[in-house]
């Protein structure tokens, strides 16, 4: 399969790269370009490990082509935190709450909670479980996860205010 | 000095963050799969696609013409050295890294492929042909142990069926005490395998310096097994590997032995010069991973009119699939946790671990414990029904306690469980609740107690089972290095926790490396069984004792303490209990003590070996759970509305972390009972994705409410015992309970279904 090449946008970031039209996006970002925040659990579409965003919208990178991602905006939880080391308020709720264990499913969790509450700054529980319906975890039973993201919503809804 | 044992410092019980989430809250944690290095070479594996059969031939030709394949291989050559975790017995030891003249399963490994890219790997597997010479497979345990059938391992001359070991308590005589009961209750039980489904799947990355020495980097709880397993499959000394843990994306007892990748990853980077890099698929991990067993259990138990245990006969069947991997042990902790939890004052066991062409069952959470109390703690709420009991004061009236005795087995040195029976009663209003169901409603109870680590060696290592070296340093930090693994339960908070107690500095100036085989204290077994708060916790007390005396030292003798005075470690501070302007910083005293030793390093190791402590472990947990269920008449879906749990972990060293294991507990056992199952037709595993096998999602968690009953064990560190395990164990009896109370399905062959449940009613 001949290569082509391909213009991605990423935390802001211009890049530039000849790929397989079928490579995916996350093996393009793990791969190639060694952004390996996010995260494979299935390759499948089934677990949200690999969940990023793309022109804000959460996606898993596993089913989507790195050729359809052009000319649109993708963050990955690498471009998540506001500075090198001043987290995002839904990361520092994932660790001040305790929804991290062993974090494998953690950056797939933050992107889709990032997606939610820039559409729904303030989600019932109920909203939260539904939007992370497509992110697996096997470690935290999830309470915690949950609860993170109220607290991020609490704080980032009341300084928006 | 101080008492270490004593929770004098106020960073016990804290609910402090984990130290690792902000490298994992920004995708900066590297897992063994991010790990690309110079060079590298990817992996992939040939998986035997038929289930029992000799190999005739193997053909690599065209694998190894393939442009950009560096390296094929097959078992022949390899060392062909056998491996197994039970190194005391090496005749368990029946796996090699790549079949030779027999396959046993599909998804034994064969062959292996490095190449330039992960899809030339790929293309190059497609490319070897093996050819089978077919062998009658069996996929069950009747099957397996029917006459006639065909041996598994038939090289093990000392087999003369598909048993591969087995286990015998024997406490007390049974006969008479059957004869002796007023009731008995006498029943046969089906448990299903589970997969660990951790989220990361097995990587590994291995590379090989110029004499020859390798280094991996791989998704292991257990460094020190890998290093000697992998050393000796390799045929070189120990020492000439270096095992290096990084993140682990969960285990749950699935990443604690020697797996083919690892070996072949170490065995063809020596061979190419090149890393060599594995990642398994999803695929991968759900057809041929490690599982929790399958057991074909019969359990009969004997009362007196009042409720009083008088007798039990256990005998389980492990499903081992086609390797032992850690079944042996399954089969040993089996027996003892059938003999848990209640008073049994005469007990038998047989446990038989028994070879099937399905693939091998490993160690999983519990670890024999939730199979074989998922039987006990429903048979208890059945013989209280029978005996008109109450199911929890039933439980209370039997309930081991402090003190109480397994002969030739365990003591139990501490327990909390009428505490946590008392607590949960009134805590969910039980009686009253079970009294007033509506319909359609039920309530249900499971309990469990397990082990803090384990005293068995059958690894036979010569080390102390748990060790760790601490540092001190003049600018008033220390560094710990422990074999102890992360993997997601949160020992490299907890352990710093422990540690920055005892010295009395912050846990943000302790530095921690785990689990790198070339630095941290050889011989510690790692992470499994619930060992690490209480044995490396254990260590590392023992070595900040021995800093603590030489620093005290230091105090002493600079302001010319009376001999009678204690030295206080806090606040950063060493000093004078009694008068504590006698002091300095921690960091001062360092200072002085490297200047009184002329330049020494104030180094000192800590170990921990479980002497005297019977045969399993040193300390129990213990706990008891109610499931609040809804069951819709109409599909027999099961709703768990609420789960509640009062639990007995010795003191809690971070609460945060205990109520996170709780909940992600809640969600293996709920996904167990009512959702998680492996579809094998012909040995064939089915399933193989999350969206045909159904881990819970955050939807279908209940609400969950938890009761702290407090208790101090004195062998644990501050107090503390096990928190990891345990508490997977109560949800499927107690939502088996529930669901019974419900719909009066009684499950004994999980997992529970809405088909089973309107078969019952017949409904359909
Ligand atoms: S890796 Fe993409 S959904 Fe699992
Ligand atoms: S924290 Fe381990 S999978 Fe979510």
């Amino acid at each position: 399969m001949t290569k082509v090449n391909v213009k991605l946008k990423i935390n802001g970031d211009p890049y530039e790269l000849a790929v397989r039209p079928n490579r995916t996006l996350v093996e393009v970002l793990r791969d190639d370009l060694h952004l390996t925040g996010t995260k494979i659990g299935c390759k499948t579409g089934d677990c949200g490990a690999c969940t990023i965003l793309l022109d804000g919208k959460s996606v898993c990178s596993c089913m989507t082509l790195a050729i359809e991602a052009q000319g649109k905006e993708i963050t990955t939880i690498e471009g998540v935190g506001l500075s090198y080391d001043k987290l995002h308020p839904i990361q520092e709720a994932f660790v001040n709450e305790g929804a991290v264990q062993c974090g494998y499913c953690t950056p797939g969790m933050i992107m889709s909670a990032k997606n939610l509450l820039d559409k729904n700054p303030k989600p019932t529980e109920l909203e939260i479980r539904k939007a992370l319906s497509g992110n697996l975890c096997r470690c935290t039973g999830y309470a915690r996860i949950v609860k993170a993201i109220e607290v991020a919503s609490e704080k980032m809804y009341n300084t928006q205010k | 000095m101080n008492d270490t044992k004593t929770n004098n410092n106020s960073l016990i019980g804290q609910s402090i963050p984990r130290i690792d989430s902000p490298s994992k809250v920004t995708g900066k944690a590297q897992y063994a799969g991010d790990i690309i290095l110079p060079g590298t070479l990817y992996g992939k594996l040939l998986l035997s696609t038929v289930a029992h059969a000799k190999i005739k031939n193997i053909d690599i030709s065209a694998a190894l013409a393939l442009p950009g394949v560096k390296d094929v291989i097959v078992g022949k050559d390899t060392p062909c050295i056998k491996f197994g975790n039970w190194r005391l017995f090496p005749n368990t030891q029946d796996e090699l890294p790549l079949a030779v003249d027999k396959v046993r399963f599909i998804g034994d490994e064969i062959a292996a492929v490095a190449a330039i890219t992960p899809e030339i790997a790929e293309a190059a597997i497609a490319l070897i042909k093996v050819e089978y010479e077919l062998l009658p497979a069996v996929f069950n345990i009747d099957d397996s142990l029917a006459p006639g059938a065909p041996l598994i391992h038939d090289e093990n001359k000392e087999l003369t069926s598909n048993i591969s070991l087995d286990r015998k308590i024997d406490v007390g005589d049974i006969e008479q005490a059957f004869k002796d009961a007023d009731y008995i209750r006498e029943d046969s039980f089906l448990v299903h395998p589970h997969s660990h489904a951790y989220m990361e799947p097995c990587a590994t990355i291995a590379e090989t310096d110029a004499e020859g020495r390798v280094t991996i980097y791989t998704s292991t709880q257990t460094p020190y097994i890998v290093q000697c397993l992998l050393a000796s499959t390799l045929g070189i000394p120990e020492n000439h590997v270096r095992v290096v843990k990084p993140a682990i994306g969960g285990g749950f007892g699935g990443k604690m032995e020697l797996r083919t990748w690892e070996f072949c990853a170490a065995f063809m980077s020596r061979r190419t010069g090149r890393p060599v890099r594995f990642v398994l698929t999803r695929q991968e991990e759900l057809e041929i991973g490690r599982r929790r067993h399958g057991m074909k259990i019969k359990s009969k138990v004997g009362f007196k009119k009042d409720g009083t245990i008088v007798a039990k006969d256990f005998e389980a069947y492990l499903d081992g699939g086609a390797y032992n991997s850690m079944g042996p042990t399954a089969t040993f902790l089996c027996g003892n946790f059938g003999a848990m939890l209640y008073r049994y004052p005469v007990y038998r066991y047989r446990g038989y671990h028994v070879y099937t062409n399905l693939p091998p069952s490993g160690a999983m959470r519990g670890f024999g414990a939730p199979q074989a109390m998922f039987i006990s703690e429903t048979q208890m709420n059945m013989a209280a029904i029978d005996l008109g009991i109450d199911a929890i004061d039933l439980r209370i009236k039997n309930a081991m306690v402090t003190g109480d005795k397994i002969e030739g087995v365990t003591t139990i040195s501490s327990a909390g469980f009428v505490e946590s029976l008392e607590k949960i009663a009134s805590a969910t209003q039980w009686k009253e609740k079970k009294k007033n169901l509506p319909p359609n409603k039920g309530i249900g109870i499971g309990c469990y107690s397990f082990i803090s680590g384990g005293v068995f060696n059958w690894f036979n290592t010569q080390y102390h089972f748990s060790a760790c070296e601490v540092r001190a340093y003049d600018d008033g930090t220390a560094h710990l290095f422990t074999m102890s693994c992360d993997i997601g339960q949160g020992s490299d908070t907890v352990l710093r926790q422990i540690l920055a107690a005892d010295l009395g500095i912050l846990p943000n100036m302790i530095r921690l490396t785990a689990g790198d085989t070339a630095m941290t204290p050889k011989g510690d077994l790692g992470t499994w069984g619930s060992r690490v708060t209480l044995m490396n916790g254990n260590a590392i007390l023992d070595a900040s004792k021995k800093i603590k005396n030489e620093l005290a030292k230091i105090v002493s003798v600079k302001f010319n303490l009376n001999v009678i005075h204690d030295v206080a470690f806090a606040d950063g501070r060493v000093f004078a209990k009694a008068n504590p302007k006698y002091g300095m910083t921690f960091g001062e005293a360092v200072t002085m003590w490297v200047k009184m030793n002329r330049g020494e390093e104030l180094t000192a190791r800590g170990v921990y070996t479980p002497r005297d402590k019977g045969l399993t472990t040193p300390a129990y947990s213990f706990g008891a759970q109610v499931a609040e269920v809804d069951v819709d008449p109409e599909t027999g879906v099961v709703t768990v509305e609420k789960i509640s749990t009062a639990h007995d972990c010795g003191t809690v060293i971070n609460p945060l972390s205990v109520e996170g294991q709780l909940e992600g507990a809640i969600q293996m056992g709920l996904g167990y009972t009512l959702c998680e199952q492996f579809a094998i037709k012909d040995g064939k595993t089915l399933n193989t994705t999350f969206l045909d096998y159904k881990v819970p999602a955050a939807e279908d968690m209940p609400q969950i409410v938890s009761y702290k009953i407090d208790t101090y064990e004195k062998e644990g560190p501050f107090g503390a015992k096990e928190v990891g395990e345990g508490l997977v164990i109560p949800t499927a009896p107690a939502i088996a309970d529930a669901v019974f109370q419900a719909t009066g399905y009684r499950c004994k062959d999980l997992p529970i279904t809405p088909e089973k449940i309107l078969k019952s009613q017949g409904k359909i």
